[in-house]
């Protein structure tokens, strides 16, 4: 589909593009950013220091952000994709190759304003450039194992580079998500039976290499299932988390103790309580009600993903807005599931919550993707 | 033109399905959380919420109990003694000053202690324990007990401490324990949580430094219910740690007491080690310290005294100290000659008190020479000219080869702190270090192991076990870990040829055992234990000829940092060699004068295992013996009677 069969329809130009803003997607991450803030201020106990004022600052900025790219015909960031995986892909290479000798292992760059990790910048230029990908595919090719083996390819070269850092919750995040639009694109669900039936043999061999020479994880990630399987193993290392943050959830009750109220959350039993264990103070404050609005907000984010993908008339903009809404999904919903002890604590945030620069800016600048793509659907 | 409506293809058509099936398990996990967050906040919340609240879950440390350290004969030379302290929790306590000055009323708090607590409170989470009382008396700890309800945060507390009942003279080699300091946090990368523990202890330095690990154990866990006011309501979860292993070394306590008593009033170290096995039965160093002065925390002027004292006190001579290894180097340099083929040992050299190499003249220690010397007399007389000669025609890489095999400049593995590595000197060591060419001179100072030679006790000692055997002897100083052994330091065959080192066996024979030998003054007279050793005197400094010619050429005329070292390095018995002394008398004048008897003295304990018959001392030193012997026992037994006191 070229830029002259857009043409045939209307599609809006100028400031009338403001008009086509998808506003609901707009209220509803501010709607969640504002929570953020909240609770930043909460765990700062009654401060705008250290925390809410940087956050503002950087949502700030990444709304501008995202204005600028849903401005910006979706045609463009599909011939851009490729570009863009091939800056993230180097920037990871950088990150690996320098952070861990001359800068004490760091896995950012640091831009002056903020630190942005490569990493999270690759799970949006993946999610692009696959789906770039699928609409250059003639349709009649997507199964064909040679061009699903470049898919996988394109997955799996950042993931087991993310992997080396490691980190594990970012590859876990790059390998769905990929998964998921190639699933989108329409591959042969036999592939899928085949990746799936692979990953719990996987799973099996994973546990069988545990303290042999060919050891696939390291110590801390076994650790770090173990405690997640059996948190009273180490009550004080990883499984400590756990079990606070367990007792902070649960311990809000219906309607919470109220805003600034917690006391476990704030009490430093939760080293991470600005960054990945934010949830807790929000559970502990707002009770199970405000748990719930939170997942609300979140949850209509994902519809309304899903629905601009199928909203849309080609298949990079569907592509775009299906694959956003599945990462911005396994973002909240592995974050979550730590916090509340039904997944291995991997360190993933809670996207437009937690304290933290490279996530925020890069989701705010993929939901201006899907913003584009809403915009110049043809009319 | 006609756009294809993705949705109207077939293609369009998949992707709308799977985009539907994928949001549905989309929002299916959602359910999932909400129904998790429904079964935590709403169906647990009560249980959850009286965690959190009314009863506050505790997790404490359960520190392991220390390892023991045992002597060779299983004397505990490191114990355990249990004392009590009281901690606050700042937390808990609310105000501060004023529960601490209702504790005052109760127990007397020592100043100091507190200034310090209220510093650490400042600075540490209010969580945290601190000890604002230690080595409170039981009486003291049931006052508390008792008023516990007016003393919010202040909980009683009983641990172990480390208790060195040997004192002083194993002090070099077990170390000492200390508190953990910042410093200690910063510098070692371990995570263990034991280490956050208010002043935990750990090893400083010595064995409980170097095996720390082995020694601390792990921690166990508590978990404890606790009510609003620091009551411990219940005992939810424990879990024992490991205590630290247990530690067996080589020391004879008894060898060892007997040489620090013998060495009272010098600068001196003594290493005594079994030639069979590498076994280090004793590594003596005086003057010594009190490790338990250190346990407690040293105070200021004792700090102090032990640091301004110029016997060095707290340093552990006996492995860190080098010194020029003088004369008892001698058989390193014939030694390499005679493998290089260099050397007949039947061939003389003539001696004539002085040999000029470039220019320099080179003094024989003794004034008119020693005339025509072979190897075996060389060595009985220690004659350096011999060695002049001989060192010219080997070159300083084959000695330094040499002295290398023998243990010489290489740092041994012993689990003490700051092991020195000494110096074998070479060419390319000289070039790197001081920026210059090596000179023959070097080389002629070297063969005499003076100029840049150095050697430790500990060093020496392995030599001359070495020249005993023939064999890679290792020292050992750890016996066993919780009773596994560790690998014995026999040893394999060096590969020197037999034949030379026969020859210097006997020569060392002659030193002490033949009337022109330089320590025939310190034989043993016991001819089945019979003592082979060789004496060695190293400058200091270099006596200038404007003292040659002032007639300063005698140690006495010089004060005491400006003597000579005295060295004297043995083996005994001398036909089945089974221990090796090295003594190193620090200024002590002579080799043959001060350092000599030590060593005979320290071979006869160790051959008897005990105090020797007097039969085994020539007739002339026998009542001196006798007396020596007597301040040696009153001596000892008076240390124990005050260790038994405190």
């Amino acid at each position: 589909m070229s830029y002259l069969e857009y043409n045939v329809k209307y599609v809006p130009s100028g400031f009338r593009k403001l008009f086509y803003v998808n506003w609901q997607i707009v209220l509803l991450l501010l709607a969640i950013a504002g929570v953020g803030f909240l609770m930043l201020y909460s765990v700062a106990g009654g401060s705008m220091r250290p925390w809410v004022e940087p956050q503002m600052q950087r949502f700030a900025v990444g709304m501008v952000l995202m204005f600028i790219v849903a401005f910006i015909p979706i045609w463009f960031w599909r011939n851009v994709s490729l570009l863009g995986y091939l800056l993230a892909f180097g920037l990871l290479i950088y990150v690996e190759l320098f952070g861990a000798v001359g800068m004490g292992a760091q896995r950012w760059i640091d831009l002056g304003f903020m630190r942005l990790q490569p990493s999270e910048l690759m799970k949006v230029t993946l999610v692009m450039l696959l789906a770039a990908y699928y609409d250059w595919l003639p349709a009649n090719k997507v199964s064909h194992p040679l061009w699903v083996a470049f898919a996988v390819f394109l997955v799996l070269v950042p993931t087991a580079l993310v992997l080396r850092q490691p980190d594990l919750g970012t590859a876990i995040l790059l390998l769905s998500g990929g998964g998921a639009i190639i699933y989108f694109a329409g591959v042969h669900w036999a592939y899928f039976a085949t990746v799936i039936a692979a990953g719990i043999g996987a799973i099996f061999a994973v546990f069988q290499s545990r303290g042999t020479s060919w050891q696939l994880l390291q110590d801390y990630q076994f650790r770090r299932i173990d405690t997640f399987l059996n948190p009273a193993n180490d009550p004080l290392g990883a499984g400590y988390h756990i079990t606070q943050a367990k007792i902070a959830l649960g311990s809000g009750g219906w309607t919470g103790r109220g805003y600034m109220q917690g006391t476990q959350s704030r009490l430093n039993f939760l080293p991470e309580k600005h960054t990945d264990f934010i949830f807790t103070t929000l559970a502990e404050e707002f009770g199970f009600v405000g748990g719930i609005a939170l997942l609300g907000l979140y949850a209509l984010v994902t519809l309304f993903c899903i629905v601009a993908g199928l909203q849309a008339k080609d298949r990079f903009s569907a592509l775009i807005c299906l694959g956003i809404g599945v990462t911005f999904f396994l973002y909240f919903f592995v974050n979550m599931a730590m916090v509340m002890g039904l997944a291995p604590v991997v360190g993933v945030p809670l996207p437009l919550v937690s304290y933290g620069g490279s996530a925020m800016l890069v989701l705010l600048a993929a939901f201006g993707l899907v913003q584009s793509a809403h915009i110049h659907r043809p009319r | 033109m006609k756009r294809p409506n993705p949705s109207s293809t077939r293609n369009g058509r998949r992707l709308t399905r799977r985009a539907l099936l994928i949001g549905t398990a989309q929002f299916a996990l959602m359910g999932g959380l909400a129904l998790r967050m429904r079964s935590l906040q709403l169906k647990q919340a009560e249980e959850y919420r009286l965690l959190a609240e009314e009863n506050r879950i505790n997790i404490r440390l359960l520190p392991p109990a220390r390892g023991l350290i045992y002597d060779r004969e299983g004397r505990v030379v490191a114990d355990n003694e249990q004392n009590y302290r009281i901690v606050m929790i700042r937390e808990d306590a609310g105000d501060v000053e004023q529960v601490l000055q209702k504790l005052g009323e109760l127990i007397t708090l020592d100043p100091d202690r507190l200034e310090k607590a209220r510093e650490e409170m400042a600075r540490r989470s209010p969580f945290v324990p601190v000890t604002v009382a230690e080595r409170v008396s039981w009486d003291e700890i049931a006052r508390v007990t008792v008023n516990a309800p007016a003393l919010p945060g202040i909980v009683p507390e009983v641990g172990l401490s480390r208790k060195y009942p040997y004192g002083s003279d194993l002090a070099h080699v077990i170390g000492y324990v200390g508190p953990v300091s910042d410093y200690d946090l910063n510098r070692i990368d371990d995570q263990d949580p034991l280490l956050q523990i208010p002043r935990f202890q750990i090893g400083k330095t010595g064995v409980e430094n170097k095996l720390e690990r082995a020694l601390r154990g792990s921690a166990g866990t508590q978990q404890i219910e606790v009510n609003a006011l620091g009551r411990v309501m219940r005992e939810l979860d424990r879990r024992e740690g490991n205590p630290g292993s247990d530690i067996q070394l080589t020391i004879d306590t008894r060898l060892q007491s007997y040489i620090e008593a013998r060495l009272e009033g010098e600068s001196a170290s003594a290493i005594v080690i079994d030639v069979e096995n590498g076994d280090l039965l004793a590594c003596a160093s005086a003057p010594s310290f009190d490790p338990n002065l250190f346990v407690r925390g040293i105070s200021v002027p004792d700090w102090q005294g032990l640091n301004e004292d110029p016997y060095r006190p707290l340093a552990a001579k006996a492995v860190q100290g080098t010194y020029p290894p003088g004369s008892t180097f001698k058989m390193i340099t014939a030694l390499a000659a005679y493998e290089e083929g260099l050397l007949d040992p039947e061939e003389t050299v003539f001696c004539g008190g002085f040999v000029e190499v470039s220019g320099n003249r080179f003094h024989c220690w003794k004034p008119g020479g020693h005339g025509n010397v072979n190897l075996h007399e060389s060595l009985k007389q220690s004659c350096d000219t011999y060695y002049y000669e001989i060192c010219q025609k080997v070159g300083i890489e084959k000695i330094s080869e040499m002295a290398r095999r023998f243990g010489l400049g290489i740092q041994h593995e012993v689990p003490l702190s700051a092991v020195a590595a000494g110096l074998a000197p070479d060419r390319d060591w000289k070039l790197r270090v001081r920026g210059t060419q090596w000179r023959v001179g070097d080389t002629v100072n070297a063969s005499i192991g003076q100029g840049d030679v150095l050697a430790s006790p500990l060093q020496l000692a392995v030599m001359t076990a070495r020249l005993a055997t023939g064999r890679s002897v290792t020292p050992r100083l750890i016996h066993s870990i919780d009773g596994v052994e560790t690998p014995s330091g026999r040893g394999t065959s060096l590969g020197i040829n037999e034949n030379a080192l026969r020859r210097i066996r006997a020569a060392l024979d002659d030193v002490s055992n033949h009337n022109r030998g330089t320590a025939f003054g310190s034989r043993i007279t016991d001819q089945e234990n019979r003592l082979a050793g060789k004496t060695g005197t190293s400058q200091v400094r270099r006596i200038t000829q404007a003292e040659r010619d002032a007639g300063i050429t005698s140690n006495e005329d010089l004060p005491w940092e400006r003597r000579d070292h005295a060295l004297f390095v043995s083996y005994a018995p001398a036909e089945a060699p089974r221990f090796a002394v090295s003594v190193v008398v620090e200024h002590g004048g002579s080799g043959s004068g001060a350092a000599a008897p030590i060593a005979r003295d320290v071979m006869l304990q160790a051959l008897y295992d005990g105090t020797p018959p007097l039969s085994t001392y020539p007739q002339n030193v026998r009542a001196r013996i006798s007396e020596q012997q007597r301040r040696i026992d009153a001596m000892i037994a008076s240390k124990f009677a005050a260790s038994d006191r405190a």
